[in-house]
């Protein structure tokens, strides 16, 4: 049996009197596209700030790779092939967007302790960050200050900077957010394309994209995980319809 | 010309141009000095080498406060550490120009290593509150060294020597001097557009994401601050012997904060504004008083009220600095 890409076994954490994670284990395999919904305040940032390591759960183990992460810092686990985007856009806004994909370019090819010769005569490197702002399609933009960039710009931005650390679990945080019909008419034809080639895990609000995406979906609902199953499996699910998709099948 | 400038060079842009006028000023001052003030050219040389030594201090300060985003507001001890390296051992008749600056140096990365690792556990303002608790702490175990002078500081007999390089007179401190803030500037040049230079200037910019994407924020903060203290080590070298003094005062608060001032007035963030800030604050420091006298005799002692409201009328309006605020390429012009 090969190793998970991501395994949480048991997974606690509480704030005060609230359980925002509740015995969470979940599984990605590698190469799946698993996607994570759950209505508002279900818990998914703080799930997904444990995976990162921003916050550090009170009970149970992360593994990536088969490898425990509990206590290991953000950036030790970004080295271990965890890459990320965030719900709110995350980025160096006085960078160009080549400089801010640079950035991650370097995180993986190392040599940061250099400061003599310019980031920008590092012609690999260069060349690394502007194939993966083609990647997302922004290479035209690749010399405009994140500033200047239009919001659904950013948002490739944020997928390109993590595909730049060349990641081996793409952990992406509602892609989707904010985004014009178009915009994520365009991020859904991306991520289907990134999906051919990484290992996922995507939280998203978009029921449409989620459905059109996943290969396994797991429902977070008050910090518990309480179903896990294909599309049609949680399509069919009761208790998911009435948790959270009830609104909708109604309307 | 890519081997030896970092960036390309827009030689029509008004910030390449102001640079390069200073830089040329510069150069020739003492020549200047001596042409229109004759006897007092000495005056004007030490008080030009004081802006070197001020700008020094400053790009030393602007590694970490412009492009680290963190204010430390404890940088003068490391003047005065500096200071106290060419004071202490001149007082026991050791001379050498080089071993008061290789303790200078030793010095500092210790102390800034030590105060480095701890303050940069904090971020905003508690960043900046233990930052000036470590320096008062460093300003009162000077004042406490009685065999050294104690509160009244230490005279240095005669300045540091330093072979063929000799600083006996002004001119040679003032070259000296100038020297080595040319050699500040470009080395900060190089060190901001490196990968070094990326990741500090990213962990400013969002530390968050840069964390995320693996990159250890916290050494190239730390890396960071133990070489702006180095150079303000250096400054505190070179002070000592222009004054032929150290003191406790050297690491007062208020030159902590005068350094800040000086980055931020020149441009926070840019490579060349501190020797922009560290020049127009000392100038005015030091034609204030005149102007006031000349206009206003009954108000001489209340110029820096005058000051007070230049900084404050640059801080308004120009949000990045007086050199910051130049234009970075001539009109018109596509970024590269």
């Amino acid at each position: 049996m090969t190793t998970s890409a991501l395994e949480t076994v048991r997974l606690v954490k509480r704030f005060g009197g609230v359980t925002a994670t509740d015995q969470v284990s979940l599984t990605v395999a590698p190469g799946e596209l698993h996607a994570l919904i759950g209505p508002n305040g279900a818990g998914k940032s703080t799930l997904i700030g444990q995976l990162a390591g921003e916050l550090s759960p009170d009970a149970g183990d992360i593994r990536l790779f088969g490898q425990s992460v509990i206590g290991r810092p953000v950036h030790e686990r970004a080295r271990l092939g965890l890459g990320r985007t965030y719900q709110i856009t995350q980025l160096a806004r006085e960078f160009t967007a080549l400089d801010n994909v640079l950035l991650g370019v370097n995180a993986r090819r190392g040599g940061n302790t250099r400061f003599w010769g310019p980031a920008r005569q590092d012609l690999e490197s260069v060349a690394r960050a502007r194939a993966a702002l083609d990647q997302v399609g922004l290479g035209e933009r690749a010399e405009a200050q994140v500033a200047a960039l239009a919001h659904g710009e950013q948002r490739q931005l944020e997928i390109a900077m993590a595909l730049a650390t060349e990641p081996r679990l793409l952990l992406l945080d509602e892609p989707l957010a904010g985004m014009s019909q178009g915009e994520a008419q365009a991020m859904v034809t991306l991520l289907r394309g990134l999906k051919k080639h990484y290992t996922m895990l995507l939280v998203e609000h978009d029921m449409d994209a989620v459905f059109t995406l996943a290969d396994r979906v797991s429902v977070l609902v008050y910090g518990r995980i309480i179903a896990t199953g294909t599309v049609a499996e949680i399509r069919a699910n009761a208790d998911v319809r009435a948790a959270y998709l009830g609104e909708e099948t109604a309307a | 010309m890519s081997a030896l400038w970092p960036t390309a060079i827009d030689w029509r842009a008004p910030r390449t141009w102001v640079a390069l006028g200073t830089l040329a000023l510069l150069l020739v001052l003492p020549l200047l000095a001596e042409f229109v003030s004759g006897d007092g050219a000495d005056f004007w040389v030490k008080f030009a080498t004081r802006v070197m030594i001020y700008a020094l201090a400053a790009i030393g300060l602007n590694l970490i406060l412009g492009f680290g985003g963190l204010v430390s507001f404890g940088h003068a001890m490391y003047v005065m550490l500096g200071s106290y390296a060419v004071a202490i051992p001149t007082e026991h008749g050791i001379t050498s120009g080089w071993l008061h600056l290789v303790i200078a140096l030793a010095a500092a990365f210790v102390l800034a290593l030590v105060v480095g690792a701890i303050s940069l556990r904090t971020t905003g303002i508690a960043f900046i509150m233990i930052t000036l608790a470590f320096a008062q702490m460093l300003f009162f175990a000077a004042v406490s060294l009685k065999q050294y002078g104690g509160d009244d500081g230490l005279t240095v007999a005669a300045r540091s020597d330093f072979g063929v390089i000799s600083i006996a007179g002004h001119i040679g401190l003032y070259y000296v001097a100038l020297t080595v803030v040319l050699l500040a500037l470009y080395l900060s040049w190089r060190a901001v557009l490196s990968p070094f230079g990326l990741v500090l200037r990213a962990s400013k910019a969002n530390a968050r994401r840069t964390l995320a994407l693996g990159h250890p924020v916290f050494r190239f903060q730390l890396a960071a601050y133990v070489a702006s203290a180095l150079l303000c080590a250096v400054a505190g070298v070179l002070l000592a012997n222009l004054t032929q003094f150290a003191s406790p005062a050297y690491g007062a608060w208020t030159l902590s904060g005068e350094l800040i001032v000086v980055v931020i007035l020149g441009g926070l963030g840019t490579v060349f504004g501190p020797l922009i800030g560290a020049i127009l604050l000392l100038a005015l420091e030091e034609a204030l008083p005149t102007l006031v006298e000349a206009l206003l005799p009954a108000y001489k002692a209340n110029w820096m009220l005058l000051l007070g409201l230049f900084i404050f009328l640059i801080a308004l309006t120009l949000e990045r600095g007086v050199y910051g605020s130049l234009p970075e390429r001539a009109r018109g012009r596509q970024q590269p």
